[in-house]
């Protein structure tokens, strides 16, 4: 938007009726911007998401589990595309975004940082990773900017049996033999802190009241509708009971029902930590990232030829007519 | 790659009986891959019985800037609506 009040006016006239913005609209630059980083950030995720899955595909215990999550990291796959359309009705291109991501100057969630050592953590992961990723997309299928809400819908339509195959994978572990029943704890053991930190910073700046500029922004652009704090304690709140059923204990030793609230009261995952992973300093920030670049580069040929056959058959179509 | 294949939106019959309906884009190299990946990406579970593909530069869209005066004839013709009309109670299936 170049700025006239007269159309700042219309937009936040929009906003304020809870109306979508939609593509060609008149928008504020810095709306755009703001947009543009966090759906380009959302769709990196999906796609590097699905590397630590990935990794056990050949490895699944039976038939069944494997062709589940074969299903499971293609969904991830069409996430991942569904978001960079929704960003390229903002004038970008896709080709611009990969490269920002391949050249680390645009992030992905940090969870997808951590090494999926076992078995159980493909359970973990749809269980808890997923689910956080459910708590936080719910409410932006009703934000203010149009493709990217309706790509929500869509994304969280498939996300309920990612989450759904994780438990039942995970009870499949808790009921099985000690040693699976073991393996399942560990998982969530590692898993726990990382989830709850897909939420990012806490909103409250040093305990104070003011929330952090960056949220008080989104959401008086109508994209963020509650704040970091409030969605982890809803996530905490619908899987504490979720880990009774399976059997396992949250490794919170200060976890515990609060009556006065009506929450559970928690111990917060470790700040320093997350923002040295956002950083890079991960587990597996590197190998992350060299996977996305070569698989892409590997994939060049592929792309080359059906470039190549398509121009063939123009030019054949061409000489025919 | 995608910079240079163009732009497809993608449009869905769910049922027979039904319209096609928008439901996002992709990029192809050319019309019949549009369709494949179109299929692969938006009816993995069955969402369609048909799908078009159609390159995102051949549509012409109404500008928003002048949406209320390329809309106007139809605001001030109420009398193109059937409440529009006074008919008495008793007249039967009107
Ligand atoms: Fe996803
Ligand atoms: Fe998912």
């Amino acid at each position: 938007m170049d700025g006239s009040d007269e159309q700042e006016a219309a937009f936040y006239a929009i906003i304020d009726a809870d109306g979508r913005i939609e593509p060609r609209d008149d928008m504020p630059e810095a709306y755009r911007r703001s947009l543009v980083r966090q759906i380009a950030q959302h769709a990196h995720s999906e796609i590097i998401g699905m590397q630590p899955e990935g990794n056990w595909i050949s490895r699944a215990p039976s038939l069944r589990r494997k062709a589940i999550l074969l299903a499971k990291v293609q969904d991830e796959a069409g996430h991942g595309l569904y978001l960079y359309a929704a960003a390229e009705t903002l004038g970008v291109s896709r080709d611009e975004l990969l490269d920002k991501l391949h050249t680390r100057r645009q992030k992905y969630s940090s969870i997808f940082n951590y090494p999926t050592l076992t078995w159980a953590d493909v359970g973990a992961i749809g269980w808890l990773v997923d689910g956080a990723a459910i708590t936080n997309q719910i409410p932006l299928t009703r934000c203010s900017y149009g493709p990217y809400a309706r790509a929500m819908v869509r994304i969280c339509k498939e996300e309920s049996f990612h989450q759904r195959q994780g438990f039942e994978a995970l009870l499949a572990l808790t009921r099985g033999t000690p040693e699976q029943k073991a393996m399942a704890q560990d998982a969530l053991n590692r898993w726990w802190y990382p989830s709850l930190a897909m939420f990012g910073p806490p909103d409250t700046e040093g305990g104070g009241a003011k929330r952090s500029t960056h949220t008080e922004q989104s959401m008086r652009w109508g994209i963020k509708r509650f704040s970091n704090d409030e969605l982890r304690q809803r996530f905490v709140d619908m899987t504490v009971p979720q880990a009774d059923v399976l059997g396992l204990r949250m490794p919170d030793p200060d976890l515990r029902w609060n009556d006065e609230r009506g929450h559970y009261d928690f111990t917060p995952p470790d700040w320093d930590e997350l923002f040295a992973v956002i950083n890079g300093d991960g587990p597996c920030n590197a190998q992350r990232i060299e996977h996305r670049v070569s698989a892409h580069h590997e994939g060049q040929w592929v792309r080359d030829a059906a470039s190549a056959y398509a121009a063939k058959r123009q030019r054949h179509l061409e000489g025919v007519a | 790659m995608s910079g240079m294949w163009p732009l497809w939106e993608v449009f869905i019959r769910a049922r027979r009986g039904m319209s096609h309906i928008h439901v996002g884009s992709l990029h192809a190299p050319d019309a019949e891959m549009a369709l494949r990946h179109a299929r692969d990406v938006y009816t993995r579970r069955g969402e369609g019985v048909s799908i078009w593909v159609v390159p995102s530069s051949q549509i012409t869209a109404s500008s928003p800037d002048e949406k209320d005066a390329f809309f106007d004839p139809a605001a001030d013709k109420i009398y193109r609506h059937p409440t529009f009309y006074d008919v008495p109670a008793d007249a039967p299936h009107l």
